[in-house]
């Protein structure tokens, strides 16, 4: 679950990891009284109006910008909610902004130069431990750090059984350049960030930049933060965190009902078990000269009210031309999944467009008798490259 | 010969009694696959399936010689279940269970090195040996017994490369499913090198997905080992988008050779026979086999 800035910064904060205060405002007038407020608890002058939504590279679209003034504060929030986001993380129709965060102004002047560093947290997957990444290339886009100044970037691998120690925090902030004050700002900051990190069973933290104000405090500027999913049951207190309007609606609607759905660009709907399976089926189906429109897994139990909702959600592109649905029934039945497919088809009424249906293993051969004896317009097919021949021929027709 | 199970096995089922473990459980001891009983906490004493119920999997080998473990509990609870398997001495572990915690499975993963067993997914279909022991959650009627072994992320395509070899004339020595959750307890690599050194197997077939690092770490060793037996190829995913699972900084870990192009390339360049086409994987066996 990928949470906002706003909402990964009070996580941080709340295991007294030391972040850019701010407050989140729904529109223009709410984006003052919080700048009002600010100016009277951190004494911040100027103001920083960041639109929330679920993408980096915010800034390059127009999406964070400098307030000097309560005025400005008004004009920029007013603008940047209801706007179309467009950055380089987006699609090309951008994001709709929803939200803003008013922070506070923490590059203030001060006896010394302020830094920016870039750290993150997460798994490596090659080693099965957590890992801290940090660079002194702070407020960069990190994918360009890595391609042409790869020595700049650090990893410190955490040991499960001791956590994080403090001889690796302290090593972190020697290689960030840190002496005095900033360096033991830094290893409590470090410190606190991966305790935030376990605590919260989070699967990604990225903060980009970590600043160094000009008076040695270190602080979250900004927080890209994503929750493992499968740990939810551990924090029911953050299921409230998810913000439905930054996903795809469609995906929404088939996660409700237990279908894993994925939407793309093709013309060719399909509909599989198992997600191998149907990465696969996407592969041949390109091959066979269309495109995917969807990954769709529906899972151990293809039953008929699981392939109507499915055909339901699929058949809600415009774009789809043809459906094939891709079944190797091991313990689901072929038989009981070609039912299930004539039941929702009937239950829908017309469906105009070809579907293919491929139907392997468990009474596969009494599933085909079926579909072919339903008097629909369903094609069958036993074997793989059958099912691709078919959607080829749909195809350039 | 096989690798991992086979009629010798005694098989264990955590989770025994729960709905999962019984169906499941069932399918298997029908299949012929040696259950010598399960675990579930507070039924110990009890017979299910006919087969012995213990409290604890110590129990199980401590009276019945349990070698071998399948984990049908649920995800909040599976880790642990695996760590107690690991520490009364069960040799194969093998985890069905989906949707476990990263932070448990980092645990259990480092609680597991270094003991002398091997843990299989989870998240994973589970292994079988065609005649011998079914310990997972396949079809069994699809494996027919024979000289290939696969090993595969994925259940259902597993399923489906074996229906292709056996509709080439051709049979499965042992096909692992090691599961595609981000910590596994058995790489590909490591499955590719059970089945590459199995006498019986003599050609494997690998099934991949994008994401990681896993095919091109078994491509790399199979090359540095200079085995002559054949490994056929075919990695799923080639036109799924790039990023959406996967965050800024996971991009960066994984590097650019994690796309399925990258990973064909570099499975190619270790003298893999990779096929493009997903229907293709067992016209392919057969050719390679001659």
């Amino acid at each position: 679950m990928n949470l906002h800035e706003y909402q990964g910064k009070e996580i941080l904060s709340s295991f007294g990891v030391r972040i850019q205060r701010g407050i989140v405002a729904q529109n223009a007038n709410e984006a003052v009284a919080a700048a009002k407020q600010l100016t009277a608890e951190t004494g911040t002058g100027w103001h920083v109006i960041k639109a929330q939504i679920h993408a980096g590279g915010r800034g390059k679209g127009g999406g964070v910008k400098l307030a000097k003034n309560l005025q400005e504060v008004e004009d920029i929030a007013g603008k940047i909610i209801g706007m179309n986001l467009i950055t380089p993380q987006t699609s090309k129709e951008g994001k709709k902004v929803h939200q803003v965060l008013v922070a506070e102004d923490v590059y203030y002047p001060g006896a010394s130069e302020t830094s920016e560093f870039y750290m993150s947290v997460l798994l490596n997957r090659g080693t099965g431990r957590n890992m801290i990444m940090y660079s002194t290339e702070g407020g960069m886009d990190i994918e360009t750090v890595a391609e042409e100044t790869p020595h700049l970037i650090f990893t410190e691998e955490i040991d499960p059984s001791v956590g994080l120690m403090p001889f690796q925090a302290r090593r972190i902030a020697f290689n960030l350049g840190l002496s005095g004050n900033a360096f033991k700002e830094m290893t409590k900051f470090v410190a606190s960030l991966y305790t935030a990190y376990v605590k919260s069973d989070a699967s990604l933290f990225e903060i980009n930049p970590v600043l160094k104000t000009s008076d040695d405090k270190i602080m979250a500027v900004d927080a890209k933060v994503t929750i493992d999913d499968n740990a939810l049951f551990r924090h029911k207190d953050y299921m409230d965190l998810r913000d439905i309007r930054e996903e795809n609606a469609i995906e929404v609607e088939a996660k409700a009902v237990g279908l894993n759905y994925v939407d793309l660009d093709g013309n060719v709907g399909c509909m599989v078990n198992g997600a191998g399976l149907a990465m696969a089926t996407m592969d041949l189906i390109k091959q066979a000269g269309g495109e995917p429109a969807n990954f769709l897994d529906v899972g151990g139990t293809a039953d008929a009210a699981r392939v109507e909702a499915a055909f339901k959600i699929i058949l809600k592109d415009p774009a789809v031309k043809a459906i094939l649905i891709n079944i190797f029934g091991g313990i689901v039945r072929c038989d009981r999944v070609a039912q299930g497919v004539i039941d929702a088809y009937k239950n829908m009424g017309t469906i105009n467009v070809p579907i293919i249906v491929r139907l392997q293993g468990t009474n596969a051969d009494i599933a085909k008798e079926l579909i072919d004896n339903s008097g629909l317009d369903v094609m069958s097919a036993t074997e793989f490259q059958e099912a691709a021949d078919k959607v080829q021929a749909v195809l350039s027709k | 010969m096989s690798v991992l199970v086979n009629k010798n096995s005694k098989i264990i089922v955590q989770g025994f009694t729960g709905s999962e473990g019984t169906f499941h459980a069932t399918q298997m001891i029908e299949y012929g696959t040696n259950v010598v009983g399960g675990v579930t906490p507070g039924k110990g004493g009890q017979k299910h399936l006919d087969k012995p119920v213990f409290n604890t999997v110590k129990e199980a080998v401590d009276e019945v010689g349990a070698d071998t473990t399948i984990i049908f509990v649920p995800p909040a609870f599976a880790a642990d279940a695996i760590m107690e398997a690991a520490d009364a001495g069960i040799k194969v572990i093998i985890t069905i269970t989906e949707g476990i915690p990263v932070a448990d499975m980092i645990k259990a993963a480092d609680y597991i090195k270094g003991r002398d067993c091997r843990l299989i997914g989870p998240n994973c279909p589970g292994v079988i040996t065609p005649g011998e022991a079914k310990v997972g959650i396949m079809p069994g009627f699809v494996f027919k017994k024979g000289r290939v072994g696969i090993v595969s992320k994925s259940g259902t395509l597993t399923y489906e490369a074996a229906d292709q070899v056996v509709k080439q004339g051709l049979g499965i020595t042992t096909a692992i499913g090691i599961g595609g959750d981000p910590i596994i307890g058995t790489t590909t690599k490591e499955a590719v090198e059970l089945l590459i050194n199995d006498p019986e197997t003599e050609c494997v077939v690998m099934i991949g997905e994008i994401g990681g690092q896993l095919e091109a770490d078994a491509a790399n060793w199979y090359k540095a080992s200079g085995s002559k037996k054949p490994i056929v190829g075919f990695i799923a995913g080639e036109t799924a988008p790039a990023g959406r699972t996967m965050g800024h900084a996971g991009a960066i870990v994984g590097g650019s050779d994690d796309t399925a192009q990258a990973k064909k390339k570099i499975m190619r360049a270790c003298g893999i026979h990779v096929v493009d086409s997903p229907a293709e994987i067992g016209k392919k066996v057969k050719e390679v086999l001659g």
